[in-house]
């Protein structure tokens, strides 16, 4: 089992998010007293009780005012048998984005449901969106029960309701009341029909597949080190597979083959490394590699265009005319997208770039299959995407042009060399802005 | 830290000489070996912090082979600025933010690593990996770049900067928990000792500035304690405590019932202040 469990929370506006860790982080004691009694002051302020378990969590003066969530917060406890990782994430739809950052790095989804309003569009739609970034352990907690007499017919036709909508998935289904705490730490005996562990039993025994040593070694290159003229060596973190002085890998997208001469560190040379370190490589042979590039074994896919499923997160909606820039691994490129889409839309679409990338499934590798869209002109984190499938560097071209094509084009049909400079100029700026 | 040298052209970090500090000195060091450390740290000084951290930042910074820029905002200084006269709110504001804000611009600096992590305070929680600044070093906790994997988006427009916290996912805990296993240096005071301090209901003060002032009764005890978290002496409390090794500090903090920046008079001032201050420009 890991020591480290990465947890998502997701749900809708009043669920009782944040009033459910707040009470995980005071009842766990990961609470501080100071942080207590200032919010015991705030309380006063609202309405929720003697204590507003969600005042721990919402941290932004705006969302104390407001009395919701906006921004993912990032919260630590510990327990005497794992260390915990949890992202709250907001319910409020214009901020599903965030939810999908949350997502992105967790181990388990906690799913929120308020026991009175049952199964809500926007809580389909959290599941949807957590399942896309590949996670497959659930917590279905079922909250406010206290206001439904703990009737366990309420209980199971919420699940029943969920296990269709999170097809495949494991579910771990709990009914609760975050704000009296039954089933959060405890087995509560306000619900004896329930069998199952309780909120905090769960997830300190949770055994999730997360381990990447198994899988083909990928290493991108972050920095190519040379203080010296004897000295040249690649720098990056391993994020997946293992590695030994000795072995024999290929250097993408050059595809030359080499083996690793050293394994450096700080601390000494090392004969063999595993993912997640952060080492650097020095190779036998001499290969013209720089940032972006990268150094694995197996087979790698390496491509201009792949189908991928995204999840757009600008206001400005996805703009096919447009060119993004699309940031893989340590690599960034020029990127095209087929068709339209709109502020926390999710869809599937192909995606064609400027220059080959390295990549894997996200099915099958986390860091090699997933990426984000950048608006070059507003800089702004637009769209998270996960490739489902390679479409082949050759394969049938889109029957609409790249926009290097169409600017070539532009700059043939036009009668002099001034104009061809001014229409390039004009498509560019179109492109960019 | 190697991602943010690979897409800035001017990095620096932000050296508070604190544990967290140390720690992200040592990450550097590591980050990239066998190079040298390839930017330089910048010091904001209050002149009001603890003589000790300024003795250890001289000498570890010389030891560790890296190159040190202080910068204070003088003018201030001389106005005689300083937290019993004006207050802690503008104190921190022209010493600090101010200082801040104008040493980052004096070096060109378009990204800046600090030690901050999200388990400090609330809306510390709320802080990105990279953080995005505006063209006046301010944050709007709103408007922030979602974070996805391990993709850092470090695009910044002319003017616009980035701050860059490594150890965001790191608790206290895991700091004192690195420091024991590297065998870091930090700065002593952060080791129980006897020391010459007033007692103020829960907080020790430290009797370094002639202008702490004494409240009625007061007068100056030793006391063993050591300090948790460290700032500048006339507004940094020192807790009651006789943990002298890193060791018996991680004990400690097991069992402990207030959080690190308890004594921190600053986080106080105000409801959300640490809020206001990072808007304003804090780091």
């Amino acid at each position: 089992m890991s020591g480290l469990l990465r947890i998502c929370t997701a749900g809708s506006v009043d669920d009782g998010k944040s009033t459910l860790i707040g009470r995980l982080l005071y009842d766990s004691r990961s609470v501080y007293e100071d942080q207590v009694s200032s919010v015991q002051k705030a309380s006063k302020n609202r309405t929720a009780g003697p204590i507003d378990f969600s005042l721990f969590t919402d941290g932004l003066r705006a969302e104390r005012e407001q009395g919701i969530t906006i921004d993912v917060a990032y919260r630590y406890f510990a327990t005497a048998r794992r260390k915990f990782i949890l992202a709250d994430t907001p319910g409020h739809e214009q901020y599903t984005r965030n939810m999908a950052t949350g997502a992105s790095t967790a181990d388990v989804a906690i799913l929120l449901v308020d026991a009175r309003n049952g199964v809500r569009p926007q809580s389909r739609r959290h599941a949807r969106i957590a399942r896309l970034l590949g996670i497959t352990d659930f917590v279905l907690a079922v909250n406010k029960m206290d206001l439904m007499e703990f009737d366990r017919g309420v209980f199971d036709q919420i699940c029943d309701e969920f296990a269709e909508a999170l097809h495949g998935a494991r579910l771990h289904p709990i009914p609760m009341s975050a704000l009296h705490g039954d089933n959060v730490i405890t087995r509560s005996e306000r619900t004896p029909w329930f069998e199952g562990r309780s909120l905090l039993e769960y997830l300190e025994t949770v055994d999730v597949e997360r381990s990447q040593h198994g899988k083909p070694f990928r290493f991108p290159v972050q920095l190519v080190l040379r203080p010296d003229h004897n000295f040249r060596g690649y720098a990056g973190q391993i994020v997946s597979g293992t590695i030994s002085a000795g072995d024999a890998v290929t250097v993408w997208p050059s595809g030359r083959t080499t083996r690793v001469a050293r394994i450096v560190t700080w601390d000494g040379d090392i004969d063999q490394a595993r993912s997640p370190m952060s080492v650097t490589l020095t190779l036998e042979d001499e290969i013209d590699i720089s940032r972006g590039d990268l150094i694995a074994t197996g087979d790698v896919e390496v491509g201009q265009r792949f189908r991928a499923d995204v999840v757009w997160m600008d206001e400005r909606p996805l703009d096919p005319s447009r060119v993004y820039l699309l940031k893989h691994s340590t690599r960034t490129v020029t990127a095209e997208v087929d068709h339209a889409l709109v502020l926390n839309q999710i869809g599937s679409v192909t995606v064609s770039t400027a220059r080959p990338i390295l990549f894997d499934r996200y099915s099958e590798n986390r860091s090699t299959g997933g990426f984000i869209l950048i608006d070059p002109k507003t800089n702004f984190t637009a769209c998270a995407g996960m490739i489902s499938e390679s479409l082949g560097r050759h394969a049938a071209t889109s029957a609409r042009p790249s926009a290097a094509e169409r600017i070539a084009r532009l700059a043939r049909a036009s009668g002099s060399h001034d104009e061809a400079v001014e229409a390039v100029r004009k498509a560019l700026e179109a492109l960019l802005t | 830290m190697r991602e943010v040298v690979a897409e800035f052209e001017r990095p620096v970090m932000l050296y508070s000489i604190g544990k967290d500090s140390s720690v992200l000195l040592r990450l550097a060091q590591k980050a990239f070996y066998p190079g040298p450390i390839p930017f330089p740290l910048l010091h904001i000084d209050t002149t009001y912090k603890f003589r000790e951290m300024i003795e250890f930042r001289d000498h570890y910074t010389r030891e560790v082979g890296a190159r040190l820029i202080v910068h204070t905002n003088e003018e201030a200084i001389a106005e005689g600025t300083q937290p019993f006269v004006v207050g802690t709110q503008r104190c921190c504001g022209a010493l600090k933010t101010k200082a801040l804000l104008d040493g980052l611009a004096a070096g060109g600096f378009d990204a800046a690593f600090g030690g901050a992590r999200r388990d400090e305070e609330r809306s510390r929680a709320k802080e990105r990996i990279l953080s995005l600044r505006d063209a006046n070093g301010q944050w709007d906790p709103k408007n922030q770049r979602p974070e996805l994997w391990h993709l850092l988006n470090g695009r910044v427009q002319k003017g616009e900067s980035i701050r860059a916290f490594p150890l965001s996912n790191w608790t206290e805990i895991d700091v004192w928990s690195y420091i024991h296993v590297e065998h870091i240096p930090v700065v002593p005071l952060y080791f129980a000792k006897e020391r010459e301090v007033i007692v103020r209901g829960e907080s020790l003060i430290a009797l370094e500035q002639p202008f702490v002032p004494m409240m009625p009764g007061e007068k100056a005890q030793r006391v063993m304690c050591r300090m948790r978290s460290l700032g500048c002496s006339p507004c940094t409390g020192a807790v009651r405590s006789t943990a002298d090794t890193v060791p018996k500090i991680i004990e400690e903090l097991i069992v402990a019932k207030n959080s690190e920046r308890q004594l921190r008079i600053i986080d106080h001032d105000q409801d959300g202040s640490m809020e206001l201050k990072k808007r304003e420009g804090y780091f």
